[in-house]
């Protein structure tokens, strides 16, 4: 076991890495499939249930007990190749895994090693604007397999949560043996200073598609879909591949695109020293943004593969494979193009809208009757301010595309402004109820009691003689202090179109 | 009244005629083995109440006029490898001490199912890794021929209940032999069907691209009842052959009118000569004799790759076991040993405890090899090569089956040999299996069917049948031929020569 002062890592600045060096990175994405049942066996693959429920002879890897394959996973995996642009293999096997560990019924994971289901894809994903130039970038998939997942440790007592110090540890299998593909990147080379967000946009896009097929849940909260991400750096114009570190189970886009900025930083420290990264496994800390050493991953580590022997080859035909490319969503790149057409966006207005990962937000927006600015506004505009201020991806907000398109209903009404507005997202975030329920419940309805606003207008007046002599003399522009004022006065629940006029006839 | 003597098929027929019960016949077996089984220990648990309650629901279908199968009401012994619900299940390892499992293997669920009491399960090597149940970690099972030595493994233990009239039947697996070569030395008859021909779900893995289940009897028309029942494809066996198996009893009642006009019945060169015991070769021989009056044509063929079945199977064997067995870790069942002067110990400091006082030697040694086999580096050069001289020997059989119908050899090279010679010479012990392990490289159908005593010890010797994958019922055609021609010229079947058991006198 490894251990690292890692209070003491010294990190390079940013700037400094990519003077010095090139970073070269790998990402592996495990997806859940959302299939009734398990990879190998029948029982339910639905998350969760109590502890030990969804389990079986097979799941549990009881002697003598043998797998079976799930069609229905293997077609998931063939729709999940086709659309990443893999070749689907005419013939392949699964593999024996062969490690120990507790969580393991069979202390082997059936996987798939030198023959997966589908190889040689790509992927290409387009960069926001703040993290790149709006450029597309093509990613390089090196191939995606089936696997099932381990059962899910929880350990109990010690000070870390992790397996060593623990009072004791409990296993749940229900998990166990839940279909995985995962998907793995070629090096990604090249990408310099957009490294980090090149990964966080391919994984971010790779959702999009895979919610797209209707494949998995896709929730990376829920661990549906688990990322890890390889990195390493070579001399500046070496043209070689460095000495990697993985990086395990970053939970979000944001922490992708962070676990890659600080591994560069480190390795660039470590580097610098004269030192040599370890190849290890590292672990990601939401909280402190930071990375720790994992067990230590040497060549040394030999797991044995060989072909699964309780299972016959995998031989998909060809005519189902057609079958199922012509399943397959609408190609994302020419569905960009389309919506942004329909949408009448700007080109940078559409990066940014794929680069903030709002891309289907904003469509089920639309879908859901709102303008496709006014979609774009709040998506972009408040909800992402707010999703970042909480760390939270703003598919994870808890609001709905249908909350957006009925908030901006509501506007478009004359019910509420956007000032309003805001407040009715304090409500959703808060778990209020519907739009219309906060409306009600929080009295945010926009006054237009005349006789109200009047008393209000004419109580500015009379408080800013000074501004109020400028409008008569016609410096219209100077009417904003005071519609400020009975915006104020009236807690933001007055029309502002209104006030303006009302101030302007007042003192026409 | 019943008589433990007779065939199962004869038994059916007692049955059938109300000569006897289920519940008779049950508790004879039953008595019999408290009786006998001081001596032999082919039994690690007997479920007494199991059977006389299977007995009970059989003979109460049968009363109101119905049957479950032909072999309705006869009492089966079951080797301890197949899963049993509610029945310990240990595979003769102490790592499974204890162990019951919460669910049936198929072939277990059928036999139930076809109305057939199970006495109890039968001793084995551990993990049936061995050719003498010596490896067993709750004693070694005898010979009902000479109670100082071995029955044959790794199930000795069902062919030794059937070899002394504990059981009429019983179930076995063969791995590379471990259901024929148990049936040579003890005088039965075992059969090895064609891989994929009846389901391994719930037999715990040797080596599972070898495994298969089969009948282990006295006669060949028992067995061929008892494929009947167990064969088939089963979903939960991706491995197992989604087709109807042949006709296996009519393939018996043919091959028993003693006719064999136009069968090509092929000698494997290099499965004879050196190392097989003179009597041994004797009995083999004067069987081909025998088959050639009843029409058959001989012709030799040689399988030159079968000089390298060996090698060849002790790395894919150990290969997938070392896989297979490492689930025994001591968390979710079987034994957990605390490592000693460990005050807070570790999961890994369990599971090696545990593993090391759990797995006997035999199991240790072929973790290792198999370990070894697969290990980074390795693997091209042990495990890589041995899947191509797999292939090779397959092409072996592929054209030695142009040249000729059937493929015969004797079973195992000697009779039983003492308990206690080969235990500590693992090569020795591996070399019994010899003749019986092309068969699982290939996945080819197999039967033994006694061929006689051997000269110089008076112990029952083998002749081995093979047949190409699918082609199960010519192994049963021939084999009943020869068991038929055989009777003839004895008079009586080869068990009767067998010494009378006197109870626990051993």
């Amino acid at each position: 076991m490894t251990t690292t002062a890692d209070n003491r890592e010294t990190l390079v600045p940013f700037d400094e890495v990519l003077e010095r060096y090139d970073p070269a990175l790998g990402l592996e994405v495990h997806v859940e499939l959302n299939t009734a049942t398990k990879m190998f066996c029948g029982c339910p693959a639905a998350f969760g249930g109590e502890p030990n429920t969804h389990v079986c002879p097979t799941c549990l890897g009881l002697p003598g007990s043998m797998p079976a394959v799930n069609r229905k996973a293997v077609e998931s995996a063939i729709r999940i190749g086709l659309a990443l642009n893999c070749e689907i293999a005419e013939w392949c096997r699964f593999a024996r895994k062969n490690y120990f560990y507790p969580d393991m019924p069979k202390n082997f994971q059936t996987s798939q090693y030198d023959e997966p289901i589908a190889y040689e894809g790509f992927m290409d994903v387009t960069l926001s604007d703040e993290g790149g130039d709006g450029e597309t970038f093509r990613v390089e998939i090196e191939r995606a397999h089936m696997e099932e997942d381990t059962g899910k440790s929880t350990h109990v007592g010690g000070l870390t949560g992790r397996i060593h110090g623990a009072d004791y540890s409990l296993v749940d299998y229900n998990r166990a043996g839940i279909p995985l593909i995962e998907i793995v990147t070629k090096p990604i080379v090249g990408a310099g200073e957009k490294a980090p967000a090149v990964a966080r946009a391919y994984v971010s896009q790779l959702r999009d598609l895979i919610v797209a097929l209707g494949v998995s849940e896709a929730r990376m909260d829920q661990g549906n879909l688990r990322a890890d991400v390889n990195l390493s750096l070579a001399p500046k114009g070496s043209g070689v591949l460095g000495t990697r570190t993985e990086t395990k189970n970053v939970n979000s886009f944001r922490s992708v695109e962070r676990a890659v900025r600080y591994e560069m930083q480190r390795h660039a420290g470590v580097l610098d020293g004269g030192d040599s990264i370890l190849q290890e496994t590292r672990h990601w800390h939401e909280d402190t943004g930071i990375t720790t050493s994992g067990r230590e991953k040497s060549d040394a580590e030999d797991y044995r593969y060989f072909p699964e022997p309780d299972l016959v080859p995998i031989a998909p035909s060809r005519e189902w494979v057609e079958e199922l490319r012509g399943t397959l969503p609408e190609n994302p790149t020419e569905k960009r193009a389309r919506l942004q057409s329909d949408w009448g966006f700007t080109d940078l207005e559409m990066r940014d809208t794929v680069g903030a990962g709002a891309l289907r937000l904003v469509e089920e927006t639309v879908a859901a009757g709102a303008a496709p600015q006014s979609a774009r506004k709040w998506w972009l505009g408040e909800l992402a301010r707010r999703a970042n201020d909480a760390g939270l991806e703003i598919a994870d907000l808890g609001v709905t595309p249908a909350d957006v398109a009925r908030v901006q209903a509501l506007v478009d009404e004359g019910a509420i402004n956007d000032k309003l507005a805001r407040q009715v997202f304090d409500g959703l975030y808060a778990g209020e109820g519907t739009p219309d329920e906060i409306v009600a419940a929080r009295g945010l309805a926009v006054v237009s009691d005349e006789g109200a606003l009047s008393a209000a207008v004419d109580a500015a007046i009379a408080a800013n003689p000074d501004v109020a002599d400028k409008i008569r003399e016609g410096k219209v522009a100077a009417a904003g202090a005071l519609i400020g004022a009975v915006m104020k006065e009236m807690k933001g629940q007055a029309d502002a179109a209104r006030v303006r006029e009302l101030i302007l006839e007042k003192l026409g | 009244m019943t008589d433990l003597r007779k065939t199962a098929a004869e038994l059916a027929d007692d049955l059938a005629s109300g000569a006897t019960t289920s519940v008779e016949l049950t508790q004879a077996a039953l008595d019999r083995i408290a009786e006998v089984d001081g001596a032999i220990h082919a039994f690690l648990h007997v479920d007494a109440e199991g059977a006389l309650e299977a007995a009970r629901a059989s003979d109460e279908r049968r009363a109101a006029g119905r049957t479950a199968s032909t072999l309705d009401g006869v009492p089966i012994a079951v080797k301890d490898v197949l899963a049993t619900k509610g029945l310990p299940t240990t595979c003769g390892s102490k790592i499974l001490e204890g162990w019951v499992p919460p669910y049936d293997a198929t072939v277990v669920a059928k036999v139930r199912a076809a109305g057939l009491p199970i006495l109890g399960k039968t001793n084995m090597d551990e993990f049936a890794m061995g050719s003498s149940t010596e490896h067993s970690a709750y004693g070694t099972t005898h010979n009902p021929w000479d109670l100082t030595r071995i029955p044959g493994g790794s199930g000795g233990g069902s062919a030794a209940a059937v070899a002394s009239f504990e059981a009429p039947i019983a179930l076995g697996t063969d791995t590379g032999g471990s259901i024929r070569q148990p049936g040579a030395v003890t005088g039965t008859v075992g059969v090895k069907p064609t891989y994929g021909g009846v389901s391994r779900y719930g037999l715990v893995a040797l080596a599972n691209s070898l495994d298969q289940v089969g009948p282990v009897t006295r006669t060949v028309l028992d067995s061929a009842l008892l494929h009947e029942v167990i064969g088939g494809h089963d979903p939960k066996d991706s491995t197992s052959i989604d087709q109807p198996l042949p006709a296996l009893v009519e393939a018996v009642r043919q091959g028993a009118s003693g006719d064999l006009a136009g069968l090509r019945i092929g000698v494997v060169t290099e499965l004879g000569g050196e190392g097989y015991q003179a009597g041994v070769l004797a009995r083999f021989h004067e069987s081909v004799e025998l088959l050639t009056k009843a029409g058959a044509e001989v012709v030799e063929v040689s399988c030159p790759h079968f000089v390298h079945a060996l090698a060849t199977y002790y790395l894919i064997l150990p290969a997938e076991a070392s896989s297979n067995l490492a689930r025994f870790d001591a968390m979710r069942y079987g034994l957990r040993v605390l490592p000693e002067g460990l005050d807070a110990p570790s999961a890994e400091d369990v599971m090696r405890a545990t593993r090391d006082a759990g797995f006997g030697d035999e199991v240790k040694r072929r973790i290792i090899l198999g370990t070894y086999a697969l290990s980074s580096g390795y693997y091209d050069a042990y495990y890589g090569q041995a899947q191509k001289v797999r292939t090779l020997i397959s092409q072996d059989f592929a054209s030695a089956f142009e040249q000729a119908d059937v493929l015969v050899s004797p079973t195992a090279p000697t009779t039983a040999f003492p308990i206690g010679d080969k235990v500590d010479d693992p090569m020795a012990m591996y070399l019994n299996d010899l003749a019986t392990i092309p068969a699982n490289l290939a996945g080819v159908p197999g039967i033994s069917v006694p061929s006689g005593l051997a000269d110089e010890d008076g112990l029952p010797a083998g002749f081995q049948i093979l047949a190409p994958a699918l082609a199960d019922d010519r192994v049963y055609r021939v084999g009943a031929a020869l068991e038929a021609l055989l009777l003839e010229q004895w008079g009586a079947p080869l068990l009767d020569k067998a010494p009378a058991l006197d109870g626990a006198s051993r």
